[in-house]
């Protein structure tokens, strides 16, 4: 178990820069998932850490030893790959016990990691099985335990759910989550799937285009986002963004103007040379609802209705021509074609400076603010 | 046809799986099944007098009292083995590097390039050899004007001459199979090993060659195969001395036209080579459906 540190870590394929300069922290024990489009550099970044690509540039140390030159096995890390990587001619027993098999150490040891693993993940009958005779979520279980026997200090996991169906993918989501809280152990894990990235992560990691965009706790991320591609990422359905202009700056306070809607007042400390400028406004889908009880107004016309059962999603397109996403109730009867207005407590709203910056919000309501 | 409608669908595939092996079977049998069947009647008669037969065993007693004759036997099979190692384990780093190494364009030019020396025939292949390694070749003549040696050098006519060619010669067939099993190894599964613990040596051991097996034994059966039957490397390349089996088989044949113990030379051959890939496959735990297939 350790501690883990990135410092200015650089990444290049020839003249291709994926990686620029990545900061980040990771203390002993701590679940940390990045998340990001497709091509970020999550994948990059976890290679690097696993030492499977090289450092271009800048500091990765693990348990306080620089490690940048040295190989995966003397890191003591052990890293669980997408797709699974178990070997097809070696049975799920010897699989797991490769690693410890290198590491020289004796049979007896060995055979008592191997069975306490197996245990651990229900995979004490499928132990002569060769990979290729098992399910999918029973190979994901194999790949798991082949890195849980050799007791690293990180655990690194790239998407390992990817190729499990939902229902697996949920049951395997929790179980990873059990294992994190039995073996106390520091992990990094890498998916695209923000509901992954919620449950599972003390710590998420959003990253744009080979840079840190926010690290924070995940709702830290969903209430406070600092830019507005993490409002945009974070959350589903993602935040509804409106363009708005700025009417009016007080100390604490500033006057918006929504096309189609009313100027309203919202608690968000702004420049005064922002004065006139266009900013965005953010919303989230779940945080609107019908009627005009909230400061905050905006009016549309209904052109798309999804019904989820709990809930129903309504598709605004306003008088600007931007859509918006309302989370209506279940039971709601909107039909298309209706114009309705639904509104928002001033205290929901996020506002994005013209560069993507997200203002600072005053006075956050206990609802909308992660502090505990 | 009106009694056949009710294993129309089984039986007309049966029929059209039939009609497309036919020429597959009649090549087999017209030119394999055949002639061997016929080697092996004549290697069992002894000729008498002009056009008069009898059975008899005396063309392999022959081969097993001539010392020459099976010291031949035994020399091109151990030869021929040695000679299939070495063009393993120089195919093998070559086949690794284009397979793991090499993207795109680079991998199509290193390939092409080890097929570039199968655009000329053997013979002048082997030629080419000889002109470079005679006495009065390119390479004696280097060594002399450079002053390494000061006599012309003879470079042809000894074992490890043959062996060079011989390698040469088969080093195609061996990396193509390595290159085409190496390619279906996953790379996550090589990171993996060396995540796991795992130096240079111990993932190649452990997870590559196991994985490779199926192409290093279809490699080395093939070159083996070429290798024990090859004529024209061992003979030009090794001269007189060279002794190769299928020149014996060749002496029988067409110098001393004894059909009868060329016919035998023949068929010791067959069951040598078939010996051998057979001991081979149960040695490296291979099968030959898994091999080919
Ligand atoms: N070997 C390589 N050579 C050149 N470019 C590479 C190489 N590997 C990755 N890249 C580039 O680096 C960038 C980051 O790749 P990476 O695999 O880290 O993305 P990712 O965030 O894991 O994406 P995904 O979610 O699709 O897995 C991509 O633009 C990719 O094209
Ligand atoms: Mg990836």
């Amino acid at each position: 178990m350790a501690d883990l540190k990135l410092d200015q870590i650089h990444k290049s394929y020839g003249a291709v820069d994926v990686l620029h300069g990545i900061d980040l922290d990771v203390k002993d024990g701590e679940f940390v998932v990045f998340v990001g489009p497709s091509g970020c550099g999550k994948s990059t970044l976890l290679r690097i850490i696993a030492g499977l690509e090289d450092i271009t540039s800048g500091d990765l140390m693990i348990d306080g030893d620089l490690v940048n030159t040295k190989s995966p096995r003397d890191r003591g890390i052990a890293m669980v790959f997408q797709s699974y990587a178990l070997y097809p001619h070696m049975t799920v027993y010897k699989n797991m016990a490769f690693g410890l098999k290198l590491d020289k150490q004796d049979k007896a040891a060995i055979d008592a990691r191997v069975r306490e693993a197996a245990r651990i993940l229900q995979l004490d009958q499928l132990l002569d099985r060769r990979p290729s005779e098992l399910s999918g979520g029973q190979r994901q279980r194999v790949a798991i335990g082949r890195a849980i026997v050799r007791q690293p200090k990180v655990f690194l996991f790239d998407e390992p759910l990817s190729n499990l169906d939902a229902a697996l993918r949920v049951q395997t989501r929790l179980e990873i989550a059990k294992l994190h809280q039995e073996l106390k152990s520091t992990i990094v894990y890498v998916t695209h799937d923000q509901v992954e990235a919620m449950t599972l992560a003390d710590k998420i990691v959003v990253m744009n285009g080979g840079n840190v965009e926010q690290v924070g706790s995940p709702m830290q991320l969903y209430h406070h986002p600092q830019t507005r591609f993490v409002a945009g990422f974070i959350g589903s359905p993602a935040m509804n963004f409106t363009k708005v202009s700025i009417d009016k700056v007080e100390p604490g306070k500033v006057t918006v103007s929504i096309p189609g809607g009313t100027p309203s007042v919202l608690p968000f400390d702004v420049d005064q040379n922002e004065l006139g400028n266009q900013v965005e406004l953010g919303i989230r889908p779940e945080h609107l609802s019908l009627g005009d009880g909230g400061e905050l107004t905006v009016h549309g016309e209904v052109d798309v209705v999804e019904k989820l059962g709990d809930s129903t999603y309504l598709y605004l397109k306003l008088a600007n021509g931007d859509r918006v996403t309302v989370r209506a109730p279940g039971h709601s009867r909107v039909k298309i074609g209706e114009t309705v207005t639904a509104s928002v407590s001033a205290g929901a709203a996020h506002l994005f400076s013209g560069g993507g910056k997200a203002f600072a919000k005053v006075d956050c309501p206990a609802e909308y603010s992660a502090d505990e | 046809m009106s009694n056949g409608t009710s294993v129309k669908g089984g039986g007309t595939f049966r029929f059209g799986l039939l009609l497309l092996a036919f020429p597959l079977m009649l090549w087999l049998f017209l030119l394999v099944v055949l002639p061997h069947i016929d080697l092996f009647l004549v290697s069992m008669r002894e000729r008498i007098s002009y056009g008069k037969y009898e059975f008899s065993l005396i063309n392999y007693i022959e081969f097993f009292s001539e010392p020459l004759y099976w010291n031949t036997y035994v020399r091109t099979a151990v030869m021929s083995i040695f000679a299939t190692f070495l063009t393993l384990v120089i195919g093998f780093p070559v086949s690794y590097y284009i397979a793991k190494f090499m993207r795109g364009k680079g991998k199509n030019v290193l390939f092409l390039m080890c097929l570039i020396p199968f655009w000329v025939s053997e013979l002048v292949r082997t030629f080419g050899w000889m002109i470079l390694l005679r006495e009065s070749g390119v390479v004696s003549n280097f060594l002399q004007w450079s002053g390494i040696a000061d006599g012309p050098v003879e470079m042809l006519y000894n074992d490890a001459t043959i062996m060079v060619g011989l390698v040469y010669t088969s080093m195609l067939f061996m990396i193509v199979p390595l290159v085409s099993v190496l390619d279906s190894l996953d790379d996550s599964l090589i990171e993996a090993g060396y995540d796991l613990g795992g130096n240079g040596f111990t993932v190649t051991r452990d997870i590559v060659i196991p994985h490779a097996m199926p192409g290093i034994a279809s490699g080395c059966i093939v070159v083996f195969m070429l290798t024990l039957g090859n004529y024209l490397t061992p003979n030009l390349l090794g001269g007189k001395d060279s002794l190769w089996f299928t020149e014996q088989i060749y002496t029988q044949f067409i110098t001393r036209f004894n059909w009868e113990s060329g016919s035998a030379f023949g068929f010791l051959l067959l069951v040598l080579s078939s010996l051998i890939v057979w001991v081979g496959l149960k040695l490296s735990k291979q099968t030959l459906s898994e091999t080919v297939g």
